[in-house]
């Protein structure tokens, strides 16, 4: 049984990793790369026409006025851009929910009467599969013991603690919050904080500054880079999970020292991710600590989307490839996702978790995590481990992980291009165009699906994706619905572009048609 | 035009070239030849110190990075200190520290949001209907309704055409600065300025000029400086943009900034002015709208206004106002705003009703004028401190009158008095910065919140309890 188990949610622990680290990145078809590129060159085009005859705009409200002698607040080309390439089918984004983040959403429809430059909210609404909510879990609900949880808060705490940690901010919820995450992740002790983003750019600082080296994954999360940037340290960027590259840059980094003094550097950080939300890639996580034991550096891991959402028990991806985490020195990792709630927490050594509770910006200068959030993380996290008496935490870790292979293998068997590992539940596959973009979110939208399209500049130009989030929320029905929209979808807008063959790996599709004809509830 | 014929021109040619003296000729052969010789004779380059494989190896075993983080002993007094004044319960009026119920002066709930019951109702029901997070950032489905309403409902509150929410205080104005202001423009900040502030003038990467705290003579000193470069190069100084960084009232300070000399100042030199109302918010003004309504300003002089509502509106977040197109600039480029998850709904909804609840009655804000007025009388009593802040500042800081030369001496002073005080029934806090990256690091002090819920006996007791405090600790 256990073998079994192993081999279906790709637990790489036994025998060697790479059997079953499967990761893929199709290129783009030269002929498609340069039409998308004319593609946003004719949109600029039109835009720099629109712009000549700006004047004769009734409504002009949202465009920046002239004011005499001030220098123009927005930068011309990014307000040039938003003006008349992400203002067309800005629809696509930031659409209005009215209900929870759950298998299904209600988004509401927007319609515009000035050519999308004002949005309204009308009374329709759509109910759609949620394929864009990072509710990797599903514990983004309405009821159950969580909410329950959440609620009692309410009138045992109150609804936020506006004090920094150290200024009696602290309160007993917190410190079994702390507690429970440190002994969830296998670490000695962990810190809180209320915001994902602000965990990473408010505490990177106290961990290097000046004559320090940070070594930073080119597709790191933009808090990663603001955190980076904040801390005063040299910052290299490495190629994106290429261990060649960091190698090669530790080495030079060790030997020259630093630039101009060549004095040895004090020390180095090497930032990466578990999971890259943009590109469903999978840290390479065992070269990483050979390279750190190598070469004496430290690793801060960002499980932002991996945690709870990767690995046999759902501890991220340390459990993934069965890494004792007390080998990564910060592990960073957040709320928002698997546990349905909000924050952001770093694990690793006391003296590391003392420092941060000393030292971190967020303990003297900003609020604590509010008490119904953290009880919803507590809950979460016991349902995870079992705690509660109930097999549901491994449950919906099981199925997740089979939604997630499912997925990408019927993707791929369609023939859309489909990026990353084969496990990660960040599922995105390439449509190129900005215009295919926002023709399958509307129409997906319409068909009873929602899902999230990204373009440049969150991607390459040439890259524009469309993104599923995977979710243990999501049934075998859902996901079968799913794939005939997006099969219709690609076959009218011509998404599928994979001209590759289907890739094999170890647990290859018997396993997974035997789950799917038998186990699949 | 008739042209010679090409065997004539070879034919002078030759003849001009035997009449040369021999001298002539050795020179231009000598020069030929040196051409030649550049040509191909490689640069100069210093020799190249190549490492062999032996030696990096050598290096990279030498090697020894410092440690991670310093060590930081296990009774260390912060984390000593947090851990024996662990709270249990709601930090309301009053607050449970060491099994004691004390009279909560640290929290900065100004207009007692905290555990009041239609507030409380609003997150349950939200709860129920949204869950706990929501799972996203704004961008993809994070966006729930009542996000909108609480943007649609703080513009309309502050009369401005458009606002915008973070889901964290601290997050928000650190993340506007840079939005707008980039690599090569200038910001004017005051030099007491909170630390937010501080990280998003950082994150910029603009160029920083400080000015003495709420001085404006040394603003404008700074203005005309740079009036002058840009006489100098008019080219640079079409394209910098220029912005002025203020605080409504200042968290370290307890006093108010001087705007309307400032909003004179923003038109005479062209400069736009950023506010952070985090602790005027709900506070000044007589319906609590900040320091535009305080003055009497129009709200539109100020480009941007920020503020968090963790303060008066006792929510988690922050938001930001002003006109359309500044604000919505955000939306694609303020980093905290795109790139993290949305505001958990209930407490969105959380802010929404607190906001009505200001909005429906300002009387709130009259009696925490009246409270603060009292805690200020109160506290001017006591000797050997003073009191820094306004009369009718909700934040007041009480400062030794005669530091010693040690500030670690007098923190210790102070954390003894706000010991003694938890002890007899008043909680509040000495104020905490990081001394090392503190810009301008103010003086050491205990700092006071004042509550609007707080009646006559109650505020007495404060000044009792930190009067025999600072009795009981002077007398050591």
């Amino acid at each position: 049984m256990a073998e079994t188990e192993n081999r279906t949610f790709g637990v790489v622990s036994t025998g060697n990793w790479k059997d079953s680290f499967y990761e893929s990145f199709e290129e783009t078809p030269l002929l498609t790369a340069i039409l998308t590129v004319m593609c946003y060159g004719i949109l600029v085009l039109v835009g720099h026409i629109r712009e000549y005859f700006r004047f004769l705009e009734k409504n002009r409200g949202h465009t920046e006025p002239k004011i005499k002698g001030f220098v123009p607040l927005l930068q011309s080309w990014e307000s040039f851009y938003t003006r008349n390439v992400y203002r067309r089918i800005r629809d696509c984004w930031n659409r209005p929910v009215g209900s929870s983040a759950g298998a299904y959403i209600d988004v509401i429809e927007c319609h515009s009467d000035d050519y999308n430059w004002s949005l309204e909210l009308t009374s329709k609404q759509y109910h759609v599969m949620n394929f864009g909510s990072y509710n990797y879990l599903g514990f983004s609900e309405r009821d159950g013991p969580c909410a329950k949880a959440a609620i009692q808060s309410l009138s045992d705490n109150s609804i936020a603690v506006s004090n920094s940690r150290q200024e009696l901010g602290y309160t007993h919820i917190h410190r079994e919050l702390e507690t429970k995450i440190a002994d969830f992740l296998g670490v000695e002790d962990a810190v809180t904080f209320p915001m994902g983003f602000a965990t990473n750019s408010m505490n990177m600082p106290c961990l290097v500054g000046k004559g320090c080296l940070l070594l930073s994954d080119e597709l790191n999360h933009a808090s990663l880079v603001l955190g980076s940037r904040l801390t005063g340290a040299t910052i290299r960027v490495f190629k994106h999970n290429n261990m060649t590259d960091l190698e090669k840059k530790l080495k030079s980094a060790i030997t020259e020292g630093q630039p101009r003094t060549h004095r040895p550097w004090k020390k180095i950080l090497i930032v990466v991710e578990g999971v890259y939300s943009m590109e469903g890639s999978v840290v390479r996580l065992p070269e990483i600590l050979e390279l750190k034991k190598k070469y004496k550096a430290y690793v801060y891991l960002d499980e932002a989307h991996s945690i709870g959402a990767l690995g046999p028990h759902g501890r991220g991806v340390t459990d993934y490839f069965g890494i004792n985490p007390k080998e990564i020195d910060i592990m960073m990792g957040t709320f928002t996702k698997s546990f349905g709630a909000a924050g952001g927490y770093l694990g690793g050594s006391k003296e590391l978790i003392r420092h941060f509770r000393v030292n971190s910006h967020s303990s003297i200068y900003a609020a604590t995590v509010p008490p119904p959030v953290a009880r919803q993380i507590i809950s979460v996290i016991d349902i995870i481990m079992g705690k509660d008496g109930t097999e549901e935490g491994m449950k919906r870790i099981h199925q997740l992980a089979w939604n997630t292979q499912y997925m990408r293998r019927k993707l791929q068997e369609m023939g859309f291009i489909v990026y990353g590992n084969k496990d990660s539940p960040v599922v995105p596959f390439i449509v190129f165009y900005p215009t295919k973009l926002a023709a399958i979110s509307r129409k997906a939208l319409e068909m009873g699906l929602g899902v999230v399209v990204v373009g440049f500049p969150a991607t390459p130009v040439i890259e524009g994706r469309v993104r599923l989030c995977m979710s243990a929320s999501h049934t075998r029905e859902m996901l079968d619905r799913t794939l005939g929209i997006l099969n219709q979808l690609g076959d009218e807008l011509n998404l599928k572009y994979s001209r590759k063959s289907l890739p094999v790996f170890k647990e290859d599709n018997s396993l997974l048609n035997l789950k799917m004809t038998s186990g699949q509830p | 035009m008739e042209t010679l014929p090409a065997t004539w021109d070879m034919y002078d040619l030759f003849q001009s070239f035997l009449r040369t003296p021999t001298y002539h000729l050795i020179v231009e052969v000598c020069l030929v030849l040196l051409i030649i010789k550049l040509i191909f004779s490689k640069s100069y380059k210093p020799e190249k110190t190549v490492l062999s494989e032996k030696e990096k190896d050598e290096l990279i075993a030498e090697w020894t990075p410092e440690p991670l983080v310093p060590d930081i002993p296990e009774d260390h007094p912060i984390i000593k200190l947090m851990e024996k004044n662990i709270v249990t319960g709601p930090p309301g009026k009053y607050i449970n520290i060491r099994n004691k119920s004390c009279i909560n002066m640290a929290t900065m709930n100004f207009l007692g949001m905290i555990s009041n019951k239609t507030i409380e109702e609003e997150a349950v029901r939200c709860i129920k209907k949204y869950g706990v997070g929501s799972c996203g950032p704004r961008g993809f489905y994070g966006t729930m309704d009542v996000h909108l309403e609480l943007e649609s409902h703080l513009a309309k509150f502050m009369n401005c055409e458009e606002a915008i929410i973070y889901s964290y205080g601290f997050a928000t104005i650190s993340s506007a600065i840079p939005a707008y202001s980039k690599r090569g423009d200038i910001i004017y900040c005051d030099e007491g300025v909170s630390f937010a502030i501080q990280k998003g003038l950082a994150a910029s990467r603009s160029e920083i000029r400080f000015f003495k705290h709420n001085d404006t003579e040394d603003l404008e000193r700074l203005l005309i400086e740079q009036q002058q470069k840009d006489k100098k190069n008019p080219k640079k100084a079409k394209v910098t943009r220029r912005f002025i960084v203020i605080e409504g009232l200042y968290l370290n300070y307890g006093d108010i900034c001087p705007l309307p000399k400032i909003v004179e100042l923003k038109w005479k030199y062209k400069v736009r002015i950023f506010m952070e109302e985090s602790f005027s918010f709900g506070v000044l003004g007589s319906s609590g709208k900040g320091v535009t309504e305080y003055y009497g300003i129009d709200i539109d002089e100020i480009d941007l206004i920020a503020a968090s509502l963790e303060n008066a509106i006792s929510s988690i977040g922050g938001f930001c106002v002003g006109k359309k197109y500044v604000i919505d600039h955000q939306r694609l480029s303020g980093l905290g705003y795109c790139f993290s998850a949305s505001q958990p709904p209930l407490l969105a909804a959380a802010a929404t009703q607190a906001l009505g609840i200001l909005e429906k009655d300002p009387g709130l804000v009259t009696q925490l004028k009246e409270n603060c007025l009292r805690v200020h009388e109160g506290l001017n009593k006591i000797e050997g401190v003073q009191i820094v802040g306004l009369p009718f500042s909700p934040v007041k800081h009480i400062r030794l009158v005669e530091p010693s030369d040690d500030r670690d001496l007098d923190i210790q002073t102070l954390e003894l008095v706000a010991d003694r005080s938890i002890e007899n029934g008043v909680a509040c806090t000495v104020a905490r910065y990081l001394e090392k990256e503190e810009k301008f690091l103010p003086p050491p002090s205990i700092r006071i919140a004042v509550n609007c819920q707080l009646n006559s006996t109650e505020i007495d007791r404060v000044v009792t309890v930190l009067n025999d405090s600072f009795n009981q600790v002077f007398s050591l």
